[in-house]
C-alpha cells in the first residue's frame, strides 16, 4: 500500500545547528508510527515542516501521495495536529474551542456541534463542556488538544507528545482511545518520551538523534535484535561480581553504580549469579525499548 | 521578505475575524462602556471646564465652540487607539502566549489570511468605537448630518491603517514590553499634536510641516471635515494620504509578520 506520509531526506538548519539532518521515513495507512528521540533531536521541527509552519531547507514531503508544496491546503484539511505546546483558546469554553476550530475547516455548524459533543464524550470531557479553558488542569488541556485535532475527521493525526504531563489514569485513557481510533483506520504519527507508550502503541518506529534516524523497525523486533531478550541489572557491583561476569565472558554495560548485562536467555546465568556470588541488588527483567533507546542515544543529558 | 500574493487569500480570512469577534462578544457589555462613557467625560472636562477659558473660535468662516472642535478628534483618536492596541498587545498575546496562530496554521488557513483577519478585526474595533462614540456625540448635538454618516467609512480606512502600523510593530518587537517605545514616541505625540485639541495653525511653522506627515493629522482632518460638514479641497489630500499609506502598510505588515513567524 502506498504510504500516507512520505518524508524524504528532510533537512532544516538553524544557523550552524542541523536540527533535522536528512530524515527519511514513511507511514503506512492505518498504522501508528513512532518518532522517538531525546530532547532536541528534531522531532518537533520535523512535525512543524509537515504542516508548513517551518519551511524546510531541502528534501521532499508527501502526504496522501500529494506534494506538500502544491497541495498544502488540501493536505491540512485531511490531517489533525496536536502540537507539543497547548494552543487552546483560553477565553472560550471547551465546547466553543471545538466548534470554533471546526469553522476553519468549513464544517457546517450543525455537524461541528455534533462532532464536538462526540469528541467531548470520547475524551470524557462532557462534564466540563461549558467551563473556561483557562481554568483547566494541564491534563484536561492535553485531552482537549487531542479532541481538537480530531474535529475535522482526519485520516492522519500527528501527535507531538500527547501524553506529556498526564497522570497515569489519563494516560491509560488516552492509550485506549488511540488504540480505538487506530482500529477505526486512523493513521497516527506519534512522538513521545514514554517508551512504554511507544512499545504499546506503535506498529513501527524510528529513533532519531541530532536530526538523523538511528534505527527503524518494529519495536519488539528491534529490541530482540539489538538488545536481546533479557536484561540483568546489578546494583552496587563489587569486584567479585565484575570478575564473575568477565569470567563468563559476557559483555556488560558499566554505569559505575550499576551494571547492565544484555542476554538472550538470562535464566541460567541469573540463577548461578544469585546462588554463587550475590543475590541482593540483582534483577532479571525483559529487555525493553528504554534499553534500546539508551543504548542508541547514550546516557548523557541533552541541552 | 516576500510581498503577499493575492492568490494566498481566500474567504477563510473572515473565520479569523469571526474568532476574535466571538471572544469580543463574550465581554461586549464591558467593551461597550469605554466608548460610550469616554466622550461624556471629555465633554464634561473640556466642554464645561475648559471651553469657557478658550471661548469660541472661527474655522473656515464658521464659529465653533471648543467642544464641537474636539468632538470629532475624539473619534479619530479612538480609531487609532482601538486599532493600534488590538494589533500590538492583543495580537502579540495571541501570537506569542496563546499560540493561536500556531493552532490556526494547522488548519487550511495560511499565515497571510490569519494576519489579514487580525487587521480586519482591529479595524472593526475602531468601527465599533466610532459608532458608539458617534451616537453619544450626536446625542449632544455635536455632529452635523448627513456629513457624519461618512464616519464609519473613515473609521474602517483609519482603522486598517493603524492596525497595519501596530502589526508592523508586533512583527519587529522582541518582547511585549517594547511596545512602550512606539507608543511613547509615536502614538502619544500624535494624540497631542495632530490638530486634535488645538488647530495646527497655532503651532510654529516647522511643526506644522512635521504635523502634515502624521497620519492622525489626516484622519482628524477627515473626521472633523465630515462630522462638522466643513468641506475643503484639502480633505482630498488627506484621503489620498491615508488610502495610499494603507495600501502600502497592509501588505507590508503581512509580509513582516510572515517573516517573523515562519523561520
Ligand atoms: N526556531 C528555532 N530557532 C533556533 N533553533 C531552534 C528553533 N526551533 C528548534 N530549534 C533547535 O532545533 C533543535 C531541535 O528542536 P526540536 O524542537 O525539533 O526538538 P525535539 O526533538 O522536539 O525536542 P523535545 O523532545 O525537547 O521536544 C533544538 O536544538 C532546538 O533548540
Ligand atoms: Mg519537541
Amino acid at each position: 500500500m502506498a504510504p500516507i506520509l512520505e518524508i524524504n531526506e528532510l533537512r532544516k538548519s538553524y544557523g550552524a545547528l542541523d536540527a533535522v539532518a536528512g530524515i527519511s521515513l514513511a507511514v503506512r495507512p492505518g498504522e501508528c508510527f513512532g518518532l522517538l528521540g531525546p530532547n532536541g533531536a528534531g522531532k518537533t521541527t520535523t512535525i512543524r515542516m509537515l504542516y508548513g509552519f517551518t519551511p524546510r531547507d531541502s528534501g521532499s514531503l508527501k502526504l496522501f501521495g500529494l506534494d506538500i508544496d502544491s497541495h498544502l491546503r488540501e493536505i491540512k484539511a485531511r490531517i489533525g495536529i496536536c502540537q507539543q505546546e497547548d494552543s487552546l483558546d483560553p477565553d472560550l469554553s471547551l465546547r466553543e474551542n471545538l466548534v470554533g476550530f471546526a469553522r476553519y475547516f468549513s464544517i457546517p455548524r450543525r455537524d461541528a456541534e455534533q462532532r464536538a459533543e462526540e469528541l467531548l464524550e470520547f475524551f470524557a470531557l462532557e462534564n466540563r463542556a461549558t467551563d473556561n479553558v483557562r481554568i483547566l488542569s494541564g491534563g484536561l488541556k492535553r485531552r482537549l488538544m487531542l479532541a481538537r485535532a480530531l474535529i475535522n475527521g482526519p485520516e492522519l493525526v500527528i501527535l507531538d507528545e500527547p501524553t506529556t504531563g498526564l497522570d497515569p489514569q489519563s494516560r491509560q485513557l488516552l492509550w485506549d482511545k488511540l488504540a480505538a481510533l487506530k482500529k477505526q483506520g486512523l493513521s497516527i504519527l506519534l512522538t513521545t518520551h514514554y517508551m512504554e507508550e511507544a512499545e504499546r502503541l506503535c506498529d513501527r518506529l524510528v529513533i532519531v538523534d541530532h536530526g538523523k534516524v538511528l534505527i527503524e523497525g518494529v519495536p519488539r523486533e528491534l529490541i530482540r535484535r539489538e538488545i536481546g531478550r533479557d536484561v540483568l541489572e546489578i546494583a552496587d557491583p563489587d569486584p567479585q561480581i565484575r570478575a564473575f561476569l568477565q569470567q563468563q565472558n559476557l559483555p556488560f554495560e558499566d554505569l559505575d553504580k550499576r551494571l547492565l548485562v544484555y542476554l538472550d536467555n538470562g535464566d541460567e546465568l541469573f540463577l548461578k549469579l544469585t546462588r554463587d556470588v550475590r543475590a541482593e541488588g540483582c534483577t532479571l527483567r525483559p529487555a525493553s525499548l528504554e534499553d534500546l533507546f539508551l543504548k542508541l542515544t547514550g546516557r548523557e543529558l541533552r541541552e | 521578505m516576500n510581498w503577499p500574493m493575492p492568490s494566498r487569500f481566500s474567504r477563510r480570512t473572515l473565520r479569523v475575524w469571526q474568532r476574535n469577534f466571538d471572544v469580543y462578544r463574550l465581554n461586549w457589555k464591558i467593551s461597550f462602556i469605554p466608548p460610550l462613557l469616554e466622550p461624556v467625560f471629555y465633554i464634561l472636562a473640556f466642554g464645561v471646564g475648559l471651553a469657557v477659558m478658550v471661548g469660541d473660535f472661527e474655522v473656515q468662516g464658521r464659529t465653533l465652540g471648543y467642544t464641537s472642535f474636539i468632538a470629532p478628534a475624539l473619534v479619530a483618536v479612538a480609531v487609532m487607539y482601538n486599532a493600534f492596541f488590538e494589533t500590538t498587545y492583543n495580537s502579540f498575546v495571541r501570537m506569542y502566549y496563546q499560540k493561536t496562530f500556531d493552532a490556526l496554521l494547522a488548519t487550511p488557513l495560511n499565515l497571510e489570511e490569519i494576519i489579514l483577519g487580525e487587521l480586519l478585526w482591529a479595524a472593526t474595533k475602531g468601527l465599533i468605537a466610532t459608532l458608539l462614540m458617534g451616537l453619544m456625540l450626536s446625542l449632544f448635538g455635536l455632529f452635523s448630518y448627513p456629513g457624519a454618516l461618512l464616519l464609519p467609512l473613515l473609521a474602517v480606512l483609519g482603522g486598517l491603517f493603524f492596525a497595519a502600523l501596530g502589526m508592523i510593530c508586533t512583527a519587529l518587537v522582541p518582547t511585549i514590553e517594547m511596545f512602550n517605545l512606539p507608543i511613547f514616541l509615536g502614538i502619544t505625540p500624535m494624540f497631542l499634536f495632530s490638530g486634535t485639541f488645538f488647530p495646527l495653525q497655532n503651532l510654529p511653522g516647522w511643526a506644522q510641516v512635521v504635523a502634515q506627515f502624521l497620519p492622525l493629522t489626516h484622519l482628524v482632518a477627515l473626521v472633523r471635515g465630515c462630522a462638522l460638514e466643513l468641506w475643503t479641497p484639502a480633505l482630498w489630500g488627506s484621503l489620498l494620504y491615508l488610502a495610499v499609506a494603507t495600501l502600502i502598510l497592509v501588505p507590508l505588515a503581512i509580509a513582516l509578520m510572515v517573516r517573523r513567524i515562519i523561520n
